[in-house]
C-alpha cells in the first residue's frame, strides 16, 4: 500500500502505469474483440488509409487489417520482452548471487566470464547469437535475454557481496543452514527489490531490442505480426504510405515511455533512501527556519552556541535533536560533549556549518556565532570559505571523509588547494609536512598509499591532518577514537592536546567516554534528550556530579583495576526525541524523580560557568 | 576434569594475492598456533588491538573458518573440520553488531525458529514452548516474536542475538564485543543478563572486548592477543594490575582512566609489524622499551611466571 502510494505520488510514473494498463487491457481483450484476421491478404485493399470502411487503422501493403495486425504484434512484442526480461532476471541474479556469496576463486572466475560478455558491443553480441543460432523469434528471445544477463549479474553480485559479508549470514551458518538455504531464505529475500528495480528499468529497452531484431529480419519471420517486423515491412512505404510505419511506431513510443515511466517510478519507490520522504537531495547548507527572535551577542568564546535549536521534520514527525543548547569554547580550549548516543550531540556540532542533511534537518531557533558573526545568517559562500578554514571537522569513521579512490596525498592536496593557490609541489610539501605533524612514519611514502591501505588509527590521524590542512581556529571532533584502539586513541589524545597547546587551537570534543574526558577537556556540557542537563569544569563534573543523570552514568562506566565485579546499569531506555515527555527527560529512568519534575519546563540554573537542569540535584552547586 | 573447551596448537594463515587458478603468493598468519584451556562454567576474556587475531579465532571455534592447523576440542571431543552445524549444538556465538545480525526481512520468530528447525529438527509446538521458555529468560516479552529486527533498540537486539545463540541449547557462547555497540547506561543490563544465563544454564563463555575494564569486570581469566599470537594469560583481577608483559602494561597504561594526567604511554613513532612480512624474534620488539638483542632474533614462549600467570617475554615485568 505504501509503495502504491508513494509510486503514485510521482505524476510521471502514474501517467506511465495509466497508459501501460490501457495497452495491456487492450491485448489482453484479444480474443473477444471484434477484430478481424490478421494474416489474411487481400491485395485489392492494399494500403487503404485509416478510418476506411472496415479497416479502422488502415491496410497495409498486402491488404491486411491494421488494427488486427497492430494488436497482435504488440502482443508478441510484450510477450517476448517481458520473457526475456525473465529469463535475463533469473539467470543473471542466480549467476550474480552465487558469484556473491561463494566469493574467492567462483567469484573471480563467473565475473571474468560476465566482463567477456560485456566488451561485446551491445547490439553486436545479439546480431552475433541471432546469426549463429539462425533467424526466428524465438531465437531473437534468446539473445536479447542473454545480451542482458551481465546487467543482473553485476548489479546483484554487487548487493549480494555487501550482504554475504553481514553478520546475519554467519549465523545462519550457525543455525544449521546449509548453502542452498541460505541463498534461497537469507539473501534472496533481500536482494529480491533490487531485482525488481532492475526489471522494471531494463524491460522497455528489451522489447525495443527485439523489435530491432525483428524490423532486421532476424526476429519473427512473416507472416506472424510483432511490432519490428511490421515497421520492417512498412520500410519500403515510408514515403508513400506513412501510416503503416507511423501506427506501430507510436505503439513502440508509447509502450517503451510508459514502462520506462513506471520503472523509474517503481525505483525511486523502492529505493529505501527515499522513503523516508525526502525525493530531493540533501542541500548544500542546512535549512534555517528561525521561529523566534535572534539572539543578541553576548561577546562569549570564539565560536559560540545560543539556544540552538536543530529538528528534524520526518512525515509527521518532529524530532527535536538539539533543543534550547548553549555552548562556547576560547583559543587554546579543549570543551567536552558528553552523552550517550541519539542525545545530540553530534547533531549540534553540524549545526555549526550548515551540515546538518535538509531535508529533514532544520535548525528553528538560535544562533551559532564565529567571532560574533552569526553563521546561520551567513550565505552559503562564506559558510563555504569558513569550513574547513577556520572551522574544521574530525568524525568517528575516517573513512566517511576519506575517498576510497583516491590517494591520500592527493586528497590533503585537494584540500589545501581549495582554500589556497598554491602549486602542485608546494601542495604536496605541505601534506607530507601535515602528515608528519600527526606523526605517520614514513610520510613520503605514505602519501601515494588509498585509505584501505592504512590501519584504522593511521586513518584518524589522515583525518586529523586533513582537519588540520588548512590551519583552522576550531577544530570539532565528534568521537574521533571511538573506533580504535586503547593504544592508539592514547596516542591520538596526546597529539590534540598538543596541537591545543602549540597552536592556540579551540577544540569541541564529543565523545560519551569519562576518561577520555577527565584527560583532555577543560569544561564538559552533559547532553540527554538533545538538552545540556549540566556543565562546569571538567574537575567539578567528574568529582561533584549534580544531575543525577551525570552521577549515575559515572557510575556504570566500569574502571580499570577493580577485579571481577558486577556493573551498575540505569534502568529503561534513553527517550526518542520525537516524544519527549514533559517536564524532565530523565524522570522516568530517574530514582528521585517527583511529582514536579513531570511538569513544566525545568531551566538549566547556575552561572556561566557551573549549571544544572534538575529540581533536586546531588549536591547544592556554587 | 575435561575441560569445556580445549585448543592445542590452532592456527590460520590467510592466503593474500594469487592470480585466478595461481597459488596465493603470500600468507597473512592471522592466528599464529596456540593452545589454551577453559574450564566449564569459566568466563575466559580475550583482548588486544584489532587486527590481532580475535575475530580469527572465535571463527575457527564455530566452525566459520577452517583453521589452517591445530585441533579444537570440546567436552573431550574433537571437531575439526568446519561445519557450523556440527559446531552449532555445542559452541554459538553473539555478533557484535546487534542489527547485522538479524535479518532485516525476517520476524525475530523466524529467527529464532531456524536453530530449532535445523539443529534439533523440532516440531512447530515444541518450538514454540522452548521460544517462550527462552525469551522469558532473557526477559524479552513474547509479542516480540512478530516484530522485524528494525523495531528494536540496540540494547533489545542484542538480548535476541542472546537468545538466538541459547536456542541451540550450546555449551559454550563466544561473545564477541557483546556490549560495544550498546550505550553506557545500558551495558550493564546485558552484562548481568549475561552473568545470569551462564548460571542458569551452566554455560562457558569467550568474552571477547577491546575494553579492558569491562573484559575484567565480567572474566576469571584473560588472554592477552598481539599479531595473531598470546603473549599473556593470567588472572582477570592481577593481570593488569601486575602485568608480566610489556604489551600488557601498555594497554593497560593507555586506557583513559580518571584522575590520570594524559600522555602517550609510548613513543610517538612506534611502528606497527608488517602482517606480510613480520620480523623475525618477538612481533612486539619494535614498540618494546624492554627488547634487547635476542627479542630480535628468537621468538619467545610462553612460561608461567608465578601462579597462573604465564607471559611470552624474556625480559618480563617484574
Ligand atoms: N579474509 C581475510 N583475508 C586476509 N586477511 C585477513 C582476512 N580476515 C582477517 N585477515 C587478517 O587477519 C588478521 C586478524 O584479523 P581479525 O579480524 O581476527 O582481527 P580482530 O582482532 O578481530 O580485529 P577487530 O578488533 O578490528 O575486529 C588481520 O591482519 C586481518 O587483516
Ligand atoms: S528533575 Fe527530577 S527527574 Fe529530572 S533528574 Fe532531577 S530529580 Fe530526576
Ligand atoms: S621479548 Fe623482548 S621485545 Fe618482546 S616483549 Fe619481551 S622484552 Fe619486549
Ligand atoms: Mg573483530
Amino acid at each position: 500500500m505504501m509503495f502504491l502510494r508513494l509510486l503514485f505520488r510521482n505524476r510521471l510514473a502514474a501517467m506511465g502505469a495509466i497508459v501501460l494498463a490501457i495497452i495491456l487491457i487492450l491485448v489482453l481483450a484479444i480474443p473477444i474483440l471484434p477484430l478481424q484476421d490478421p494474416d489474411v491478404i487481400k491485395t485489392s485493399d492494399r494500403f487503404l488509409k485509416p478510418f476506411s470502411d472496415g479497416h479502422l487503422l488502415g491496410t497495409d501493403h498486402l491488404g491486411r487489417d491494421l488494427l488486427a495486425r497492430l494488436l497482435h504484434g504488440t502482443r508478441l512484442s510484450l510477450a517476448v520482452g517481458i520473457f526475456a526480461a525473465l529469463i535475463a532476471a533469473t539467470i543473471g541474479s542466480a549467476v550474480g548471487i552465487v558469484a556473491g556469496y561463494f566469493g574467492g576463486r567462483i567469484d573471480n572466475v563467473i565475473m571474468r566470464g560476465i566482463d567477456m560478455l560485456m566488451a561485446f558491443p551491445y547490439i553486436l553480441l545479439a546480431l552475433a547469437i541471432v546469426a549463429a543460432l539462425g533467424p526466428g523469434l524465438m531465437n531473437a528471445l534468446i539473445a536479447v535475454a542473454a545480451v542482458n544477463i551481465p546487467f543482473f549479474a553485476r548489479n546483484i553480485r554487487g548487493i549480494t557481496v555487501g550482504l554475504a559479508g553481514r553478520e546475519f549470514i554467519d549465523a545462519a551458518r550457525l543455525s544449521g543452514m546449509g548453502h542452498g538455504r541460505i541463498i534461497l531464505t537469507e539473501l534472496l529475500p533481500n536482494v529480491l527489490s533490487t531485482i525488481v528495480i532492475a526489471m522494471s528499468t531494463t524491460v522497455g529497452w528489451m522489447i525495443l531490442e527485439t523489435a530491432g531484431l525483428s524490423f532486421l529480419g532476424l526476429g519473427s519471420q512473416p507472416p506472424q505480426a510483432d511490432l519490428g517486423s511490421m515497421l520492417g515491412e512498412a520500410r519500403s512505404a515510408l514515403i508513400t504510405n506513412p501510416h503503416t510505419s507511423i501506427i506501430p511506431g507510436i505503439m513502440i513510443f508509447l509502450i517503451v515511455m510508459s514502462i520506462n515511466l513506471l520503472g523509474d517510478g517503481v525505483r525511486d519507490a523502492l529505493d529505501p533512501r527515499l522513503r523516508s520522504g525526502a525525493l530531493s537531495r540533501p542541500r548544500a547548507k542546512t535549512i534555517v527556519d528561525r521561529k523566534g527572535e535572534v539572539p543578541a551577542d553576548d561577546g562569549k568564546g570564539l565560536l559560540n552556541l545560543q539556544s540552538l535549536d536543530t529538528q528534524f521534520h520526518v512525515s509527521n514527525r518532529v524530532y527535536r535533536a538539539v533543543n534550547d543548547v548553549s555552548l562556547f569554547v576560547n583559543r587554546g580550549e579543549c570543551l567536552g560533549i558528553i552523552g550517550e548516543s541519539g542525545s545530540g550531540k553530534s547533531v549540534t556540532a553540524l549545526s555549526v556549518m550548515g551540515l546538518v542533511a535538509s531535508p529533514p534537518g532544520v535548525v528553528t531557533g538560535g544562533a551559532v556565532r564565529y567571532e560574533g558573526e552569526d553563521l546561520l545568517a551567513a550565505p552559503y559562500e562564506s559558510l563555504r570559505e569558513k569550513r574547513g578554514n577556520k572551522v574544521a571537522y574530525i568524525f568517528q569513521d575516517p573513512l566517511s571523509t576519506l575517498h576510497p579512490l583516491y590517494r591520500v596525498g592527493d586528497q590533503l592536496m585537494e584540500a589545501i588547494q581549495v582554500h589556497h593557490k598554491v602549486t602542485d609541489a608546494e601542495a604536496k610539501q605541505r601534506a607530507i609536512e601535515l602528515l608528519m605533524s600527526v606523526r605517520i612514519p614514513n610520510a613520503e611514502s605514505r602519501i601515494r598509499n588509498y585509505p584501505h591501505e592504512m590501519s584504522g588509527g593511521m586513518r584518524q590521524r589522515v583525518g586529523i591532518a586533513m582537519a588540520l590542512a588548512n590551519d583552522p581556529d576550531v577544530i570539532i571532533a565528534d568521537e574521533p577514537t571511538t573506533a580504535l584502539d586503547v593504544t592508539v586513541q592514547a596516542q591520538i589524545l596526546a597529539l590534540l592536546d598538543d596541537l591545543r597547546r602549540e597552536r592556540g587551537l579551540a577544540i569541541v570534543f564529543i565523545t560519551h567516554d569519562f576518561g577520555v574526558v577527565a584527560q583532555l577537556c577543560d569544561r564538559v556540557a552533559v547532553m540527554y534528550g538533545g538538552r545540556i542537563v549540566e556543565e562546569g569544569t571538567t574537575t567539578d563534573i567528574l568529582d561533584h556530579p549534580a544531575h543525577p543523570y551525570t552521577k549515575r552514568l559515572m557510575d556504570c562506566v566500569p574502571e580499570l583495576g577493580g577485579g571481577k565485579r558486577a556493573l551498575a546499569a540505569i534502568p529503561g531506555l534513553p527517550p526518542m526525541v520525537s516524544d519527549l515527555p514533559p517536564g524532565c527527560a530523565f524522570a522516568p529512568r530517574c530514582d528521585k524523580a517527583t511529582e514536579a519534575c513531570r511538569k513544566g519546563e525545568i531551566a538549566l540554573s547556575g552561572s556561566e560557568t557551573r549549571a544544572v537542569r534538575c529540581i533536586h540535584p546531588e549536591e547544592e552547586i556554587a | 576434569m575435561t575441560p569445556a573447551l580445549k585448543v592445542e596448537n590452532l592456527a590460520k594463515t590467510f592466503g593474500v594475492g594469487g592470480g585466478l587458478f595461481g597459488r596465493p603468493a603470500a600468507g597473512v598468519r592471522a592466528v599464529r598456533p596456540m593452545s589454551f584451556e577453559v574450564a566449564t562454567g569459566e568466563t575466559l576474556g580475550i583482548v588486544g588491538e584489532s587486527g590481532c587475531g580475535k575475530s580469527t579465532l572465535a571463527r575457527m571455534l564455530v566452525g566459520l573458518l577452517d583453521p589452517t592447523e591445530g585441533s579444537i576440542e570440546i567436552e573431550g571431543r574433537a571437531l575439526d573440520n568446519a561445519d557450523p552445524a556440527a559446531f552449532g549444538r555445542l559452541i554459538q556465538y553473539m555478533f557484535q553488531d546487534p542489527v547485522s545480525s538479524l535479518n532485516p526481512r525476517k520476524t525475530i520468530k523466524q529467527i529464532m525458529e531456524a536453530p530449532l528447525k535445523r539443529l534439533y529438527g523440532m516440531g512447530r509446538t515444541e518450538r514454540d514452548t522452548r521460544i517462550d521458555e527462552i525469551f522469558d529468560s532473557v526477559n524479552l516479552r513474547s509479542e516480540f516474536l512478530d516484530r522485524y529486527p528494525h523495531e528494536f533498540s540496540g540494547g533489545q537486539a542484542q538480548r535476541i542475538g542472546v537468545a538466538r545463540a541459547l536456542a541451540a541449547a550450546p555449551r559454550i557462547i563466544i561473545l564477541d564485543e557483546p556490549v560495544s555497540a550498546l550505550d553506557v547506561s545500558v551495558q550493564a543490563q546485558v552484562l548481568n543478563l549475561l552473568r545470569d544465563l551462564k548460571t542458569e544454564f551452566n554455560l562457558t563463555y569467550l568474552f571477547i572486548s577491546h575494553d579492558l575494564a569491562v573484559v575484567e569486570a565480567v572474566s576469571d581469566r584473560i588472554v592477552v592477543l598481539y599479531f595473531g599470537a598470546v603473549v599473556e594469560i593470567g588472572k582477570a583481577e592481577e593481570i593488569f594490575a601486575r602485568p608480566r608483559h610489556p604489551y600488557t602494561k601498555l594497554l593497560a597504561d593507555s586506557a583513559p582512566v580518571v584522575g590520570r594526567p594524559l600522555k602517550a604511554p609510548e613513543q610517538k613513532d612506534s611502528e606497527l609489524p608488517d602482517p606480510l612480512n613480520p620480523p623475525p624474534g618477538c612481533a612486539f620488539a619494535t614498540r618494546c622499551p624492554r627488547a634487547t638483542e635476542i627479542c630480535r632474533e628468537k621468538e619467545p614462549m610462553l612460561e608461567p611466571h608465578g601462579g597462573d600467570q604465564f607471559a611470552a617475554c624474556f625480559h618480563p615485568l617484574e
